[in-house]
């Protein structure tokens, strides 16, 4: 393809996503768009598929049939998230398996939320409350974004997501108007997630690498401190409303600004997770190694059945 | 009490549903690939809500002011009526399925029996479940199928399991003592009538996934007297654990 052709296609790409229409597989994209969006895509279903982990901690333990059956809807909502967003990932033209080995080996990343233990019940209303809700909001605007399977992915992932956010702030609220016992672990959950929740929100702006691009591509359409800012001036009445404190001594409403003002993030605790050193790194990323490993063997197995199925089919054929 | 019978008989059901939907939950995450975890899900959702539609009714015929979760969480593990199969470990997906396509070609046979109980409760519960419940069979069957005619491994594997989990077969058709007004009143069903057909049907699959069929004439029994394997109590432990950790507290 000659230079002006490539300019044309571009200038026809870009045009396309300045009138908010979408970008569909077969059309022709710039190669660091394709990138981008495989990175941010991998990353985000292989987020939904860790983020079974710390929840289906709970499962077997959960208190009530009723908590469980719907904690057991929620991480299967999860897998099902996991499901269409590999699959819009793979319409940019990279297979479920190579998408697995970058995350086995490390390369890809995952949202750091989940190298937090879940250590009580109280925690499993606190991630669907605060993770989901901050999801949500980095979330809302991906409907929208330029890449029309991720978009259409997004939109079924969304609904779902405030369901499940709905769903933890009411285990937090009865928890929180039960007894003495279940009101210290609500506000003991809500005291070890308030400031991971505000970091999954991603580096500050001056931090942020991606940002700009991610703009323009409408992969973004605030930056990370506008969202962050929007999440906090959501929830902290949603605290207030059961008699939780948010664990901020700076945390103040400012008359003048219509927003909360609130204390310092400690960034190194974000780069440190992130980094691979959290809590649960290792644990969650082992678990997701060895289901994939032990899983070798039934998944070759299926194969070798459905291809002497095929051959089945098509001596009878002949 | 009035209505122990009855109830006994209702656990000897809702116990295997509550068990093994467990089991299948703590598989949840962990499947071998993403397609089977949510199948495997799928599965403990359905026996989980079976559950919960029979300890309803369970506790509405108690004298005792109870709830589905009374009847789930606290009794104590002597007071559990299902059968051994259901408890046994996830020792891998082989046993996982075996133990499945065992308990669930019993399981179909059940319903569609009870779906004709003169308990207008119970035959509305089962008729509701035979849905899903054949949805499992057809779930179970087709991996006992994969397994077995995939790779040698697989097959060596699944014959393992079938060879180990079938001494718990002969167990799902013992009818509990207190059971036999309930079959003459056309309540209960003779499990023992159910037998046959049972060893039929898992044979033909068995045999179609080019697997032999045991030929051990020894089975275990005990879970639906209580007395179950030891794997039950960590089970329970874990099952059990914030209802005895926090009494008396809504959740």
């Amino acid at each position: 393809m000659s230079e002006k052709e490539v300019k044309n296609l571009e200038a026809i790409f870009e045009d396309k996503i300045a009138r908010d229409e979408k970008i569909e597989p077969k059309d022709w994209m710039p190669e660091k768009y394709r990138q981008t969006h495989i990175r941010q895509i991998s990353q985000h279903a292989h987020s939904e598929i860790v983020g079974m982990l710390p929840e289906g901690n709970w499962i077997t333990r959960a208190p009530s049939l009723r908590r469980k059956v719907a904690l057991l809807a929620k991480v299967q909502d999860e897998a099902g998230h996991g499901l269409y967003l590999y699959s819009a990932c793979e319409t940019l033209g990279v297979s479920r398996e190579e998408l697995y080995e970058q995350l086995h080996i490390g390369k890809a990343k995952y949202s750091s939320i989940f190298n937090y233990p879940t250590i009580t019940w109280a925690d499993i209303g606190a991630i669907g409350w605060l993770v989901d809700g901050a999801a949500i909001i980095n979330q809302v605007p991906l409907c929208s974004t330029s890449y029309g399977p991720y978009a259409r992915a997004m939109i079924r992932v969304c609904k779902e997501e405030s369901f499940h956010q709905r769903q933890g702030y009411e285990i937090m609220m009865i928890l929180a108007n039960g007894t003495p016992e279940q009101k210290e672990m609500a506000q003991d959950a809500l005291n070890r997630w308030w400031w991971p929740a505000l970091m999954m929100l991603g580096p500050t702006d001056a931090e942020s690498v991606h940002t700009e691009q991610s703009m323009k591509w409408k992969l973004k359409r605030k930056t990370n401190d506008e969202l962050r800012q929007q999440f906090i001036d959501q929830t902290v009445p949603q605290a207030d409303l059961i008699g939780l404190s948010i664990p901020d001594p700076d945390l103040k409403w400012n008359e003048e600004t219509g927003h909360y003002d609130f204390g310092a993030i400690d960034w190194d605790e974000f780069w440190q997770v992130v980094k691979g050193h959290g809590p649960c790194n290792k644990e969650r990323l082992n678990a997701r190694v060895s289901a994939w490993e032990e899983g070798e063997w039934v998944r070759d197995a299926a194969m070798a059945y459905a291809k002497k199925q095929e051959n089945i089919k098509l001596k009878k054929a002949i | 009490m009035k209505n122990d019978n009855l109830i006994q008989y209702i656990y000897s059901i809702a116990d295997n549903a509550l068990i093994l939907g467990q089991r299948l939950s703590e598989l949840c995450g962990h499947g071998p690939s993403l397609e089977t975890d949510i199948g495997i899900t799928n599965m403990a959702l359905d026996l989980l809500g079976q559950t919960r539609s029979y300890f309803q009714y369970a506790a509405k015929l108690s004298e005792e002011d109870i709830t589905e979760d009374d009847l789930a969480y606290l009794r104590t593990e002597r007071q559990y009526r299902n059968v051994l199969l259901v408890e046994q470990p996830n020792r891998d997906f082989a046993y996982v399925i075996t133990r499945q396509f065992l308990f669930d070609a019993f399981h179909l046979l059940l319903l569609q029996k009870l779906q004709n109980s003169a308990d207008e409760t119970l035959s509305a519960i089962a008729k509701k479940s035979i849905k899903e419940v054949s949805y499992h069979f057809r779930f179970s069957s087709d991996w006992v199928k994969r397994l077995g005619d995939g790779t040698d491994k697989s097959h060596a594997k699944i014959q393992d399991a079938v060879d180990n989990l079938w001494t718990y077969t002969d167990e799902l058709f013992h009818n509990l003592g207190t059971d036999s007004e309930l079959i003459e009143k056309g309540i209960a069903i003779d499990l023992t009538k159910l037998k046959e057909e049972y060893y039929n049907k898992i044979k033909e699959i068995i045999s179609e996934a080019t697997l032999s069929i045991p030929e051990s004439k020894y089975f275990q029994k005990g879970g639906k007297k209580g007395i179950h394997t030891e794997h039950m109590g960590y089970l329970l432990a874990d099952l059990q654990y914030m209802q005895r950790t926090y009494p008396n507290m809504k959740w």
